[in-house]
């Protein structure tokens, strides 16, 4: 007891050397991270602040100033400018069919390949190679076999009497072919993810409930679908927020046309920012993008926390 | 034992269509590759000719045209010696910051943490309008560092920091403790012992961050603007003729040896590329 009480003066001098310790952990610790700080400050922080004060200004080519403007570049898309409301249009039903068709997608697959039967491997080896392929590459291909009449995909509808349409030169035949070979040249991503979690989930619960004598569409629907939930939840989200930032792929493809018909989010900004140099309205129209997508992160991180 | 054959029977029967069906639905996914690659053999004629997998005239010259067109081969290099320096720094990088986050103790971990995770997830089209400016202040448009810079430091490198974090949180402490015992300083125990003990986070970072800037377009698009200075994406589609419209042979043989390299290692290391892709997804 006494030893305790003479603690606090005999410390004292044990103090100021644990300290320094603690110091100089922090001190390394910061020096570790230094690159990728000053990186993050100098390419990120930085220009996020640069653009939202960009996106209260105008731009004046000419004279190369800019004028404060307050929030008219926003009023501009918001109110203003009928393109901003057709190319949001655009980027939702990207989405919308996209996010659907691709989870449903990658699932199936998933549930026909979690197992272990000759070829699986192969199997997944060809449904996950388009991942790793470039998007420019991929857009290329598809571009070349949905031409007009010349076209592969169409001389083999003719096959079988159909006439296809000219599938990158009509607005809505341009949307469903970039969102369909969007999901060809992404789904396999999202399907090896569903592939982790199903193979997460021990054999033994399929077994006790075809003991109970559940079919197999049952104990998909009551034990493996609520078990995939979280898996679920982070696929959407980040396949939803994947949808909101292609740009090569529809770059390449189309062009953003026919008719702006595919012109979604990403690439009117580009296309202001870089092709009419509006920057004033691109930052603006970026700040838009930054809220959508941090929206959509929180929803994201809010439901993973509640799950877990 | 007749019922057991009859059951073995339809059960054979019931894998073989599903292995067909499974092959009918793979179409997609593997036929345009066949097809690009049999394409970029063909002569301009040919390729709108009655559709033939085979090439009736093998046109290997196409393959010598694609790098006399326009500079290919520098721009083959260009795409490899940036994507070899974006995953040699971004492994050093991401590898030091994940460490610091993961193993030291310092105020305001937890904030950098929060901070670096809601960047991951905004798109480069937001920063890009600054970062264009940022670059022509430097006076570094249409040279490579912007290709080189922006990705390291970008989302893909808070990306790979947060991978390398989540694999060196879980390393067991008494190694750390045994190489502080032998006097290792930090960069000691970070080289000596966690990143020979992080091999398959640093393989994941590598192959992603590799197959990233291989495949890099928007930030090529927008800084480099000469043709030797060109990447392999931004150079695929400019195989064309005086008018715009695109030489298909060409741009089809181009794109071939583009994609079949990085086929030819995915199909060889398949497993740890697909591992590599489900670690990433499943990131904290």
């Amino acid at each position: 007891v006494a030893g305790r009480a003479e603690k606090p003066n005999t410390a004292r001098g044990d103090d100021a050397p644990w300290l320094t310790l603690i110091m100089r952990e922090a001190m390394e610790a910061w020096l570790f991270m230094s690159p990728t700080l000053a990186g993050f400050l100098i390419f990120f922080v930085g220009p996020l602040v640069a653009v939202i004060w960009y996106s209260l200004t105008e731009w004046n080519l000419l004279s190369q100033q800019s004028v404060f403007v307050g929030l008219d570049n926003y009023h501009d898309a918001l109110f203003r400018n009928p393109d901003f409301w057709f190319v949001v249009r655009n980027s939702v039903i990207f989405a919308i069919g996209l996010v659907p068709l691709n989870m449903a997608l990658a699932l199936s697959l998933a549930l026909a390949l979690s197992g272990r039967f000759p070829g699986v491997v192969i199997f997944r080896t060809i449904f996950f190679a388009p991942v790793v392929t470039s998007a420019v590459a991929w857009a290329i291909v598809w571009k070349f076999l949905l031409q007009g009449e010349a076209g592969f995909v169409n001389q083999m509808l003719a096959l079988i009497g159909i006439a296809g349409p000219n599938w990158l030169r009509e607005p809505d035949w341009a949307m469903a072919a970039v969102i369909v070979t969007r999901v060809i040249k992404m789904v396999g991503l999202n399907m090896i993810l569903y592939i982790a979690a199903l193979q997460a989930i021990p054999a033994d619960y399929g077994a006790a409930a075809r003991l109970e004598g559940a079919s197999g569409w049952q104990i998909f629907r009551l034990v493996v679908w609520p078990l995939l939930g979280p898996t679920t939840l982070v696929i959407m989200v980040i396949t939803t927020i994947g949808s909101f930032k292609v740009f090569d792929h529809i770059y390449q493809m189309t062009g953003g046309g026919p008719e702006n018909g595919t012109l979604v989010l990403a690439f009117y900004i580009y296309q202001q920012g870089f092709q009419f140099f509006d920057v004033g309205y691109a930052s603006a129209l970026a700040m838009i993008m930054f809220v959508i997508v941090m929206l959509l992160t929180i929803i994201q991180l809010t439901l993973r926390r509640r799950d877990t | 034992v007749s019922a057991w054959l009859t059951r073995r029977r339809t059960r054979i029967l019931y894998r073989a269509c599903w292995t067909v069906a499974l092959a009918v639905v793979a179409v997609p996914f593997i036929f345009p590759f066949l097809w690009m690659v049999s394409s970029g053999f063909k002569n301009s004629a040919e390729i709108f000719g009655a559709p033939s997998l085979v090439p009736r005239e093998w046109q290997w010259w196409n393959f010598v045209e694609v790098f006399n067109y326009q500079p290919f081969a520098r721009q083959y290099f260009n795409s490899l010696y940036i994507a070899l320096t974006v995953t040699a720094l971004t492994l050093l990088f991401s590898s030091l910051a994940g460490y610091a986050l993961a193993r030291m103790r310092f105020a305001g971990a937890a904030l950098i943490g929060l901070f670096l995770i809601s960047a991951m997830m905004v798109p480069e089209e937001v920063t890009i309008i600054p970062n264009f400016f940022l670059i022509r202040w430097a006076g570094l448009v249409d040279t490579h560092w912007p290709l080189i810079l922006l990705p390291v430091f970008g989302p893909q490198g808070i990306m790979a920091t947060f991978l390398m974090r989540q694999y060196f949180l879980v390393l067991p402490k008494e190694l750390e403790e045994a190489g502080k015992m032998d006097g290792l300083s930090r960069l000691g125990l970070w080289w000596r012992i966690a990143l020979p003990m992080s091999r398959p986070a640093l393989a994941a970072v590598a192959i992603i961050t590799f197959l990233n800037s291989w495949n890099l377009f928007l930030e090529p698009l927008i800084f480099v603007s000469s043709l030797d200075k060109f990447t392999l994406p931004l150079a695929l589609s400019n195989f064309t003729d005086p008018y715009g419209a695109p030489l298909w042979h060409l741009q089809l043989a181009a794109t071939s040896l583009d994609v079949l390299p990085v086929l030819i290692v995915y199909v060889i290391a398949q497993r740890h590329i697909i591992e590599s892709f489900a670690l990433s997804g499943v990131k904290g």
